[in-house]
């Protein structure tokens, strides 16, 4: 377990929740790597979408995009449409699940990609929404895949740039956003979800040898803890040399048994 | 906010005239067609056929008051930026690409409050271009609601007078100029594309004047052989360019790949020396003229980035 490092828990814990026969609408980077650990190992008939109207990506291994929108994200694709479109096919329903990384996530699930500070006074004007703000709008069931620091794991976001649960409850609701639910966080110390009256983060696994207070002191925000709180399994064998093919391509890898 | 009327878009349309007629004409030429204070909306997606020919003509004029739109802006936003040229940006992304981290022009004009960032989510840019596409004022839609994007761009909401039910008002965007790259047009302006078409189709729909820069100049007969690639007839387009590699340094799908080594000097030199960095980068490339560009990356170069697109596409 050693050698495993935090992309590679984050990536294949996400994967796993990812079910054989679904659609995911995911993003470049983690979403899109744990999107392809799941086809190549529980889940062949997984059909991953990316927004730049692309369907049913194959992805070459060693040759993940780092775009949405190039050819090595339209590799071995069943269709190629446009942008627009393939939100629009999010709105309709289609995407069992849609995939999202981070910058900074708050207690209700609310993602701030857009700027630390305030937009009157940006300390870092970061890249903005992207699909993000679609994503966790139209899709059936969305994820986040990010690492477990403080500075991410805020009480309030600094400006909502993608709606989680809002400010709990059924605020998201009465926002107007009649689709989607927030499924799942995955970090490289726990699984996370959202308690369903409050709607407020919850611990709901830890990564092996990961303890509560560990999370906590992760955390910046009072962090509800599962009644059913488990351990995940460690990544196996298995699930490292399919990650590191796809990240390196097809090289031998010798990897210890955990 | 800027909000156009789409109605004066279509009266601009009806009137203007319509010959059936030789368009074609240099870039330089194109790029007199744009003028101060106009909205210019940038075709193709991040570094995806980007129709750089036409973006280094533009640059070169040193326009001031522009406003650039796009699904996704890359570094090009940076180069109008360091010029003076960019008074407003409107997309849902700006970045170099995920590998470069944050663009530090961008961040710098942006933060200074130099260079305004409307900020919209992906769907929204492209329900913006399709409405002014279909000439409506708005689309509903169930995204950005919630959101503080929402609140900061004042976005209104519609009550569905069947259901009850609150959508997101999408305001229509009719640019001045669509700036497009394609992989052939003919000289009336018939234009197809492989792969992809990005928001570029309701993008030149929704816009006032189209100007379209293609890697290859066929015949109409050409063009009739597949008619099922043409994305935009010859009545939407005001001008075809002639741009072979008009996508380089970004990729053409099919055509030829990114070159990412291209944008690692770039990121490099931004990183040190911030907005003069861009000003000398158009200096450099953009001033002298794109053919000039495409001698300096050399045939090796081009034809090596022709074999990544070979191995990444279907023949």
């Amino acid at each position: 377990m050693s050698d495993v490092t935090a992309d590679e828990l984050m990536a294949i814990t996400a994967s796993r929740l990812l079910a054989d026969h679904k659609v995911v609408f995911a993003g470049v980077g983690m979403p899109l790597l744990a999107s392809a650990v799941a086809r190549h190992r529980h889940a062949p008939h997984l059909t991953i979408v990316l927004e730049g109207g692309i369907i049913g990506t194959a992805l070459l291994p060693g040759k993940l995009p780092i775009s949405t929108n190039e050819m090595r994200a339209a590799y071995g694709a069943q269709m190629l449409t446009d942008i627009t479109d393939i939100f629009l096919y999010a709105q309709r329903g289609y995407f069992d699940y849609g995939f999202l990384g981070a910058a900074q996530v708050d207690m209700y699930g609310n993602i701030n990609t857009s700027v630390i500070g305030t937009m009157e006074h940006p300390r870092v004007r970061l890249p903005g929404s992207g699909g993000a703000n679609d994503i966790i709008s139209l899709c059936n069931e969305v994820l986040i895949v990010t690492q477990h620091e403080p500075r991410r794991f805020v009480e309030r976001v600094d400006f909502i740039t993608s709606p989680g649960y809002l400010s709990g409850g059924d605020s998201r609701a009465r926002a107007g956003l009649l689709t989607g639910r927030l499924g799942a966080v995955v970090t490289d110390l726990a699984l996370l979800d959202f308690e369903p009256v409050t709607r407020r983060m919850r611990l709901r696994a830890l990564q092996p040898g990961v303890s509560v207070s560990q999370v906590r002191a992760q955390t910046g925000f009072d962090l509800l803890v599962s009644d059913e709180l488990t351990e995940l399994a460690p990544p196996s064998p298995e699930e490292i040399v399919i990650y590191r093919e796809l990240r390196d391509g097809p090289v031998p890898v010798t990897v210890e048994t955990p | 906010m800027e909000h156009v009327a789409v109605l004066a878009a279509r009266a601009e349309l009806e009137a203007a005239k319509k010959d059936k007629q030789d368009k074609r004409m240099t870039a330089e030429a194109a790029a007199e067609l744009i003028k101060d204070g106009d909205h210019v909306a940038i075709g193709g997606t991040l570094y995806s056929r980007t129709p750089m020919a036409l973006v280094f003509a533009l640059l070169a004029k040193r326009r001031r008051h522009l406003t650039v739109s796009r699904p996704l802006a890359c570094y090009e936003i940076e180069l109008f930026a360091s010029t003076g040229a960019l008074d407003r940006i409107v997309t849902s992304w700006v970045g170099i690409g995920l590998p470069w981290g944050l663009a530090p022009i961008f961040r710098d004009y942006v933060e200074r409050g130099e260079v305004a960032y409307d900020e919209w989510s992906h769907l929204a840019m492209g329900l913006r271009y399709k409405a002014g596409a279909m000439g409506v004022p708005f689309l509903p839609a169930l995204t950005m609601l919630g959101s503080d994007l929402a609140a900061r761009l004042d976005l209104q909401t519609v009550t569905c007078p069947y259901t009850g039910d609150r959508l997101a008002a999408v305001p229509a965007l009719n640019p001045d100029v669509a700036l497009i790259h394609a992989h052939r047009a003919d000289m009336l302006g018939n234009v197809q594309v492989d792969g992809y078409r990005h928001m570029d189709v309701d993008m030149a729909r929704a816009a006032r004047t189209v100007i379209v820069s293609a890697e290859q100049i066929v015949s109409p007969d050409e063009i009739a052989a597949r008619p099922d690639r043409t994305m935009l007839p010859h009545f939407a387009v005001d001008a075809v360019v002639a741009a072979p590699h008009g996508s380089y340094p970004h990729e053409c799908y099919g055509r030829y790949g990114p070159d990412l080594r291209h944008f690692d000097g770039y990121a490099a030199a931004a990183r040190e020396h911030g907005p003069a960095a861009g000003l000398r980068y158009v200096e450099e490339n953009a001033d002298p003229g794109f053919a000039d560009f495409l001698d300096r990356a050399g045939p090796e170069r081009l034809a090596a980035l022709a074999a990544d697109a070979g191995e990444l596409t279907p023949r």
